[in-house]
């Protein structure tokens, strides 16, 4: 509990810090509280928006968190596709690259008019923008195995399946799982794209939709305490996912433990 | 050694036509691609053999393509001239190579996992060895949290678990220390006995060789060619001190071109 506290004192230290030079920026009164709000303010308006702001965050959380299960799966997928088949590399790879250069926020309007105001949409915006990290990171772990263990495995009589199955497998898992914690990031920064790109039918819009319109109506702290929100559940699904990836592979993480 | 060569060479050939569990190549020659593409003999010619239940090192200077020996035996690689006729051979490589996310003894039950039996029925038939081989207690623990020692100890288990005839084992104790490689070794001569297969045991160690072998095969530097072989018909278990054991091993590194300092 105490090393825990110590791990995080430098973070604290350094949060603290930089919110205080921003305290006493805004008030100096050098710029507009319409424009860059100080932190206690934004703070008030956090809690008394607290009920609005959840509300949002549900929204969001569900985009990101299933957009971000989808993105794992289809790149995890298509890693070991592009693994097992070098012809399957040299037909997906440029595209999968290809894939990050598309501007989301032309094809956004397109996706909602091709499949409406709901879910649907915004998942494919936060898939398309996670899913590279991941491809990328599988497709080199599953590279990294060692070619000695599979030798080993084929001393064994082990078929191409089980080679698979027992070495290259579990140790994809964890490097794909890696890509996902990269990918969680701009995950947040997908969401906040696709609920400003794609208009959406529910009572909540969620985080993205929510600033957006703050922002146009110059409730400006309130614009900014919903992105101290975003702030959070993404730093929140960066640990989260690190946690998960040393439970799935505690062996990778002997050497580099205090990444908490 | 003209005589040794030539009674070597009739043995040779009175044993080639026995169908057994050993092992037997007649000059076999081997070469491998380098990273630049050139081409390396790293076996020139050679004959071996080892009855079923026979231990054969065999000892050179680091390159005499002893890895490519053993991988030809493992059926890896298949020779480029020669015949080699060998019953199934299972590996354990020089270094351990167990896997990350099994415990101990899904390492060790590894090879009857991939001959389809049950994970049950796999944990049960490797824990059967696991006291016998000084590891019980280790069964769920991971190859990060075991010694040098107890890695190769599970390793050697998932070699012996795989029911093959033949045991390759390349340097498998070269990374231990001294302590813990006599113990080592002195574990092996047990295992041996009690579970009695045909072994080829590459190593580094001259005095390993000899006090663990049956017989000792002397390479020469690449391209591998057999220099001597070296009968050690001793009781078991050897000492290291023992004067027998240290005049073979005197003449073992003789054929190695060092002399004993």
């Amino acid at each position: 509990m105490r090393r825990s506290v110590v791990n995080a004192l430098p973070a604290i230290v350094l949060a603290a810090a930089l919110l205080g030079a921003w305290e006493l920026y805004a008030d100096s009164g050098a710029t507009s509280s319409s424009i860059l709000p100080a932190p206690h303010t934004i703070a008030q308006s956090l809690w008394s928006n607290a009920g609005l702001l959840s509300h949002n965050l549900l929204v969001t959380g569900e985009e990101v968190a299933l957009g971000l299960a989808l993105a794992l799966a289809l790149g995890f997928a298509l890693g070991v596709l592009i693994h097992l088949s070098p012809a399957l590399r040299r037909a997906c790879y440029p595209l999968t690259v290809g894939s990050q250069a598309v501007p989301i926020a032309v094809i956004a309007p397109l996706l909602v008019f091709l499949l409406g105001f709901g879910l649907l949409p915004k998942l494919i915006v936060i898939v398309l923008i996670c899913f590279f990290p991941v491809v990328v990171t599988t497709v080199d772990g599953l590279a990294a195995v060692d070619p000695d263990q599979l030798k080993l495995l084929r001393t064994l009589d082990a078929s191409r399946l089980q080679a698979f199955r027992f070495a290259e497998l579990p140790a994809a898992l964890p490097a794909a799982i890696s890509g996902a914690r990269i990918a969680v990031t701009v995950g947040v920064i997908g969401a906040y794209i696709a609920e400003s790109q794609t208009a959406t039918s529910g009572a909540y819009a969620g985080l993205g939709h929510e600033i957006n319109a703050d922002l146009s109506s110059l409730q400006t702290a309130r614009a900014y305490a919903a992105a101290v929100v975003l702030f959070a559940f993404a730093i929140a699904c960066f640990y989260t996912l690190s946690l998960v990836e040393r439970r799935l592979a505690p062996w990778a993480n002997q050497s580099r433990g205090d990444l908490r | 050694m003209p005589t040794e060569l030539q009674s070597r060479a009739q043995r040779h050939t009175s044993r080639m036509t026995r169908a057994n569990d050993g092992i037997s190549l007649n000059d076999v020659s081997r070469a491998y691609r380098d990273q630049r593409g050139a081409s390396v003999q790293a076996l020139a010619g050679i004959s071996l053999y080892a009855d079923h239940g026979e231990l054969l090192a065999v000892v050179g200077p680091s390159g005499c393509g002893k890895t490519t020996l053993l991988e030809l035996i493992c059926g890896l690689q298949t020779p480029d001239r020669g015949v080699l006729q060998c019953a199934p051979a299972a590996l354990m490589p020089q270094r351990d190579l167990l896997l990350p996310w099994l415990s101990a003894l899904d390492n060790a039950a590894l090879a009857l996992r991939i001959a389809g039996r049950s994970r049950a029925a796999a944990r049960a038939q490797a824990a059967d060895l696991f006291a016998e081989l000084g590891l019980q207690g280790f069964e769920q623990a991971h190859p990060h949290e075991l010694s040098g020692g107890m890695r190769q100890r599970v390793a050697f288990l998932r070699t012996l678990l795989s029911g093959k005839p033949v045991l390759c084992l390349d340097e498998p104790f070269g990374a231990l220390d001294a302590i813990t490689r006599a113990e080592m070794q002195a574990w092996l001569d047990r295992a041996l006995q009690r579970e009695p297969r045909t072994v080829v045991l590459v190593t580094h160690d001259v005095e390993e060789a000899v006090v663990l072998a049956d017989r000792v095969a002397v390479l020469s530097p690449r391209p591998g060619r057999l220099r001597v072989e070296i009968e050690v018909d001793l009781p078991r278990p050897r000492s290291r001190t023992d004067v027998t054991v240290v005049a073979l091993r005197e003449r073992a590194l003789h054929a190695l071109g060092m002399e004993d300092s």
